[in-house]
């Protein structure tokens, strides 16, 4: 048997229930395509995630984190998406402070009509971490099988 | 300054102005004085110190003390009180219960420093125009106070106090071109594999003994998210390098926006780590990002984290800014 030893990543995705989540299921029924090495955690709203969520993920194995939220102004909740916006960009520019590849993480606006948009954000995505290779920097050995 | 201080709080005691004084107070050696809460006008006599050494913030302490009641006197710094006004904005501690006594400060000494001379046996300090004067037990030794002075206060953002009722000494200017991002701006210049290897050097030595946390005026939490029995991270030394990491990131992150740069935090690290430097990364972003906004320098502006703009910027402007790739 043939094993095939080439590198996948896992992608976890955080995806706001009221646009990027209805968005990913609009990709589905679209029959767009878009790699499983992505794992989909639903939020209520972007601003739901902790930074503290991030970090998890990378430690629980995840080799690139993407948080998809509705577009700047259409927040089901009014502001949450523009917490979200300044909370995420300081801590990407504190990981990338700190060294750690800052294509690995990444923020997109995904909207419930935008299906294409997130199956084609998510193969970019995953392409680009794929080129990256394995997480090393954040990862946590206990969490390794 | 010291006798200033001390008559001014015994007067204040035995007045029945305030029921207690909260100052400083010599510790083991000459140099690790510690914060104490003076109720008692001869204690105070025997005991009250300020020197080059008496670097503890003070702010902190009165959380505690507003929960007794009654009123109070404290000496506070012109950095200390960035801290004061941030305690009070955030509701932590009762200002009609804290008489404020602005104390001039010229910047403090770092004994370390001072011990990697070979200065040893340490029995005092005093100023001396630019140099300090430390008193040993084999006699006196003179040297420049830029070469022992701590970090922080080389790169000095205010003499002036921001709050006050009374003032003892001078109070004196902002000061905006102190310098004090220049080290955050040579670690962006770095490429990623640097800053790693640089930030890998120094958190690695991190033994979690939380002093960091718990020196923090900004840290004020009944209940820390480090201290939750659930987070697997509870009270206890990193396990890998990921937890270092961890920490030392939602650290920082917790206080951004409400760090108002006081240094506390590497001034008690037992194992040097700089880690005012995280801090003053988020300071520096959010300056450049969000607008000019100094913690503490008010009881009333929002903080860039509890705030937004309809056209800030996009996250991915961490991929795009400067800095190598």
């Amino acid at each position: 048997m043939q094993v095939n030893n080439e590198f996948r990543p896992t992608i976890v995705a955080f995806c706001c229930n009221w646009c990027s989540y209805a968005g990913a299921d609009l990709a589905g029924t679209n029959r767009a395509t878009y790699p499983a090495d992505v794992k989909i955690i639903r939020v209520p709203c972007s601003c739901r995630v902790n930074p503290m969520f991030i970090l998890r993920a990378f430690q629980r194995g995840a080799d690139g984190v993407i948080l998809c939220g509705c577009h700047p102004g259409d927040c089901h909740y009014t502001s949450g998406n523009y917490y979200a916006r300044r909370r995420m960009t300081m801590l990407f520019s504190m990981l990338d402070y700190l060294g750690i590849e800052r294509e690995r993480t990444r923020v997109e606006w995904v909207s419930a009509a935008e299906g294409a948009k997130f199956a084609a954000t998510m193969n970019e995505f995953v392409e680009t971490v794929t080129k990256l290779g394995e997480n090393k920097r954040l990862e946590d050995l206990r969490c390794k099988n | 300054m010291q006798e200033l201080m001390k008559n001014r709080a015994i007067e204040l005691l035995s007045a029945g102005e305030v029921d207690r004084v909260v100052g400083w107070k010599k510790g083991e050696f000459a140099y690790d004085c510690t914060p104490a809460i003076f109720t008692d006008a001869n204690d105070l006599r025997d005991n009250f110190v300020y020197d080059d050494f008496t670097a503890p913030n003070l702010s902190k302490y009165l959380v505690a003390e507003c929960k007794k009641g009654g009123k109070m006197a404290v000496f506070l710094k012109p950095c200390d009180t960035y801290s004061f006004n941030q305690l009070q904005k955030e509701h932590r501690i009762k200002r009609e219960l804290i008489h404020v006594i602005g104390i001039e400060c010229n910047g403090k000494a770092d004994v370390d420093k001072i011990k990697a001379r070979g200065v040893d046996g340490i029995t005092g300090i005093t100023s001396e125009g630019a140099n300090f004067v430390v008193e040993t037990i084999y006699g006196n030794e003179t040297m420049p106070k830029y070469e022992v002075m701590a970090e922080r206060c080389l790169t000095c953002k205010s003499k002036k106090h921001m709050v006050y009722d009374e003032l003892i000494g001078e109070t004196g200017d902002v000061n905006p071109d102190c310098g004090r991002f220049d080290m955050v701006a040579k670690l962006e210049a770095m490429t990623p594999d640097e800053r790693f290897a640089f930030w890998r050097g120094e958190l690695s030595r991190c033994i979690r003994c939380n002093a960091c946390r718990n020196v923090c005026p900004a840290c004020t939490c009944e209940q820390c998210v480090f201290d939750n029995p659930n987070s697997g991270i509870q009270q206890k030394v990193a396990v890998t390098s990921f937890e270092e990491n961890m920490f030392h990131i939602i650290r920082a992150y917790h206080v951004a926006g409400r760090c108002t740069d006081c240094g506390e935090c590497s001034r008690v690290c037992p194992q040097s780590i700089p880690l005012h430097l995280l801090n003053r990364k988020f300071i520096k972003d959010m300056n450049e990002l969000y607008g000019e906004y100094q913690a503490g320098e008010d009881t009333t502006s929002r903080a860039p984290l509890t705030n937004y703009n309809m056209d800030d910027c996009e996250p991915s402007i961490v991929h795009e800014r400067g800095g190598k790739a």
